[in-house]
């Protein structure tokens, strides 16, 4: 167990910036996520955590200790690769030995022939067999110990990738994408497996993953990356809940949040299609900014005054998309600069509305986001006294 | 298709009998070709195998027989088993390939590994240096090599034959391209797991690297089971010729026309070449393929 510490690591491939200057701290026992789209430079990170990449400036502390002078498996890290990098030659049985043997057995006692000789290695054979045992039974793998890695699936070559992992005991686990080959059911299931498993090894996790769905559901934090630089870090809600920027609010919650051009008014008040509403923010009077709202802050209806600050707008449903337990609802937008919003609505509320149809949307003023110009969270406060409804008629 | 769809579908979709014939054509063709080619190839070896078991008397004939009237196979192989030291030269053979081979990967295999998996300055020309060294044919340096081996006391040795093969830049070219289709997650997986650089080349890639490697075996033995430039010039002593320059002692003394003996034993020093290569065949095929190396 050990908290692991990054300081502004940078690393440039050839002209290509990748990283540039990122500071981190990981708490002892801590699952941390880095999540961002693909390019971002996560991965890099990861492997430069592992020992497997050189930083070209900063460093990297594991359990308080300097680690860039050592190699990958002096730093006590154990890696899962999304290949899951097994080897392809060997029975499961050996591929999660090798780890044990690399480290309990002396270059002689694992030479061919002459190990032989070695009457010590019996011992320590012996050894390493129970504890592979031990691994395979915790991971259900013990009847696939004898059999390759071409003759598994997905799912079963990722829990093999995790007993080799797992047998060394590391101080600190490294997860490289380890769910993008899995099947949609398989990665659903593997995300509580490997959420329990933290639980129950304690030790610190670091999980790379573009997706955002693994990073919100198994992390005690989440760093959000993108070109290179941590765009915010904190609790899965608090990226949810109040995004430090467009880019993360983009990027977290799925369908992707709405995000609407605004102005800024009289008393830096947010107007959205030219109506003022009752958040006001701090930024001079005629400046751009981007409101964004979550599709599950949008409903369907005319505003309720009586229920605090809510906006409202007309939109044209475009089309239905039924999951089930809920419906997506795709409306068109009138004007040349707004697309279109989603919005999440229960089956009832859906059956509501037909397509093509219009109907007025309204929402939460108090769950709205606002962006700058800049794309950086603007600190919105309620001002006015009293509710305004924007409406806007899109269809004449 | 529909040619592809005619043992199921037939019934249902009938299928002109132009097509079918046009089919059928193109497939005799295409045959046709195939067989005269390998008519081609193999023609002097059914010869050779005939003249082998032929009388002298029949050899000369005018007349075209795919079987001698009679049977003389047992005095042509007994001849040239006993007057040539036959099983010798296959054994020189045997240790002139086996001895050039373990060395050629020995020393490959890891060369090929820095160059396709390992950054260090300096890689790329060190691999154009590699690529020039496939242009360079063995009688340039042939000089030097005979001077200096001849200097060194080492003529009509063993070594003296394989010596100047040892370093294959054809291997460390094929073996290259093999391995930089090596997952690099492997190679970081087990420098994870606390492999060493040297342990990874021989436990993790190399194993994964059979069929080059066949393919590249196949390759280095027969080439240098069928060599005589080079036992030509370092080789005076009979006991250490391997079967093609053996062959030219054979032809060389009293049994300078006797075809049938010469025929047998170019059989029996060939046999063991042929044998090899059905045994690896697959793994050679499969080599050959995967480096698109052809």
């Amino acid at each position: 167990m050990a908290t692991v510490g990054l300081q502004s690591i940078a690393k440039s491939f050839g002209a290509t910036k990748v990283l540039g200057g990122v500071d981190l701290s990981i708490a002892d026992g801590e699952f941390l996520t880095l999540v961002g789209p693909s390019g971002c430079g996560k991965s890099t990170l990861i492997r430069i955590i592992a020992g497997l990449e050189t930083q070209d400036s900063g460093s990297v502390a594991i359990g308080g200790l300097g680690v860039d002078h050592m190699r990958p498996h002096e730093r006590r890290v154990a890696m899962v690769f999304q290949s899951y990098a097994l080897y392809p030659h060997m029975s499961v049985r050996s591929n999660i030995a090798v780890p044990l043997t690399m480290s309990r057995m002396t270059m002689r006692q694992r030479l061919p022939l002459v190990r032989l000789m070695s009457r010590s290695r019996r011992e320590i054979m012996r050894g390493i067999d129970a504890d592979v045992a031990a691994v395979a039974a915790q991971l259900q793998l013990e009847h696939l110990l004898d059999r390759r890695p071409a003759q598994l699936s997905g799912g079963q070559r990722q829990r093999v990738a995790l007993g080799r992992a797992m047998v060394r005991n590391p101080d600190v686990f490294l997860m490289d994408e380890p769910l993008s080959n899995l099947d949609a059911k398989l990665r659903v299931h593997m995300r509580t497996e490997l959420a329990e498993l933290h639980k129950r090894l304690g030790v610190t996790f670091i999980y790379v993953t573009h997706d955002q769905i693994e990073a919100m559901t198994m992390s005690d934090r989440v760093a959000m990356m993108d070109a290179g630089e941590i765009l915010q870090l904190g609790k899965p809600s608090e990226l949810y809940d109040l995004p430090a920027s467009i880019k993360v609010a983009q990027f977290i919650g799925s369908p992707a949040i709405n995000l609407l051009p605004a102005t800024v008014g009289p008393g830096g008040r947010v107007e959205l299609f030219g109506r003022p509403l009752a958040r006001a923010v701090e930024e001079p009077a005629g400046s751009a900014v981007t409101l964004g709202i979550r599709a599950e802050a949008l409903s369907i209806g005319q505003a309720d005054p009586g229920h605090g600050a809510r906006a409202s707008f007309s939109a044209r449903l475009r089309r239905k998309e039924n999951l089930g337990s809920e419906f997506i609802l795709h409306f068109d937008l009138a004007g040349p600069d707004a697309s279109g919003v989603t919005m999440r609505a229960t089956p009832a509320s859906a059956a509501l509305v037909q397509e093509s149809s219009e109907v007025t949307l309204t929402f939460d003023e108090g769950l709205c986001h606002v962006f700058n110009s800049a794309g950086r969270r603007l600190e919105a406060r309620d001002g006015s006294s009293r509710n305004t409804i924007v409406s806007l008629k899109a269809w004449p | 298709m529909a040619e592809t769809a005619l043992p199921s579908g037939a019934a249902a979709r009938p299928v002109p009998a132009g097509a079918m014939a046009a089919r059928l054509l193109s497939l005799v063709a295409v045959h046709a070709v195939l067989v005269a080619g390998a008519v081609f190839m193999l023609l002097p070896f059914v010869w050779m195998l005939i003249t082998s078991v032929k009388p002298p008397a029949e050899i000369f004939t005018a007349q075209i027989s795919l079987w001698p009237k009679n049977f003389y196979g047992v005095e042509n192989y007994t001849f040239a088993l006993s007057q040539a030291p036959l099983l010798r030269f296959a054994l020189n053979g045997l240790i002139l390939c086996f001895g050039i081979l373990a060395v050629q990967l020995l020393v490959a295999i890891p060369c090929a590994y820095a160059l396709a998996k390992l950054n260090f300055p300096g890689r790329n020309v060190v691999f154009v240096l590699v690529l020039l060294g496939l242009c360079i044919p063995v009688q340039v340096p042939a000089m030097p090599l005979y001077i200096a081996l001849a200097e060194l006391g080492l003529l009509n040795t063993y070594f003296s034959m394989m010596a100047p093969f040892f370093l294959s830049v054809f291997a460390i070219f094929l073996l290259r391209q093999f391995f930089r289709s090596f997952p690099d997650d492997i190679i970081h997986a087990a420098r994870l797991d606390g492999v060493s650089e040297f342990e990874i080349v021989w436990r993790i890639v190399t194993p994964s690297a059979w069929p080059a490697i066949a393919a590249f075996s196949v390759f280095s033995a027969v080439a240098h089971w069928n060599d005589l430039y080079w036992p030509l010039i370092v080789i005076s002593d009979a006991k250490m010729a391997p079967p093609p320059l053996g062959m030219m002692f054979f032809a060389d003394a009293e049994t300078g026309s006797n075809y049938g003996a010469l025929t047998a034993a170019a059989t029996v020093l060939t046999a063991p070449l042929v044998i090899a290569f059905l045994i690896a065949r697959r793994r050679f095929i499969d080599g050959v393929t995967m480096t698109g190396v052809k």
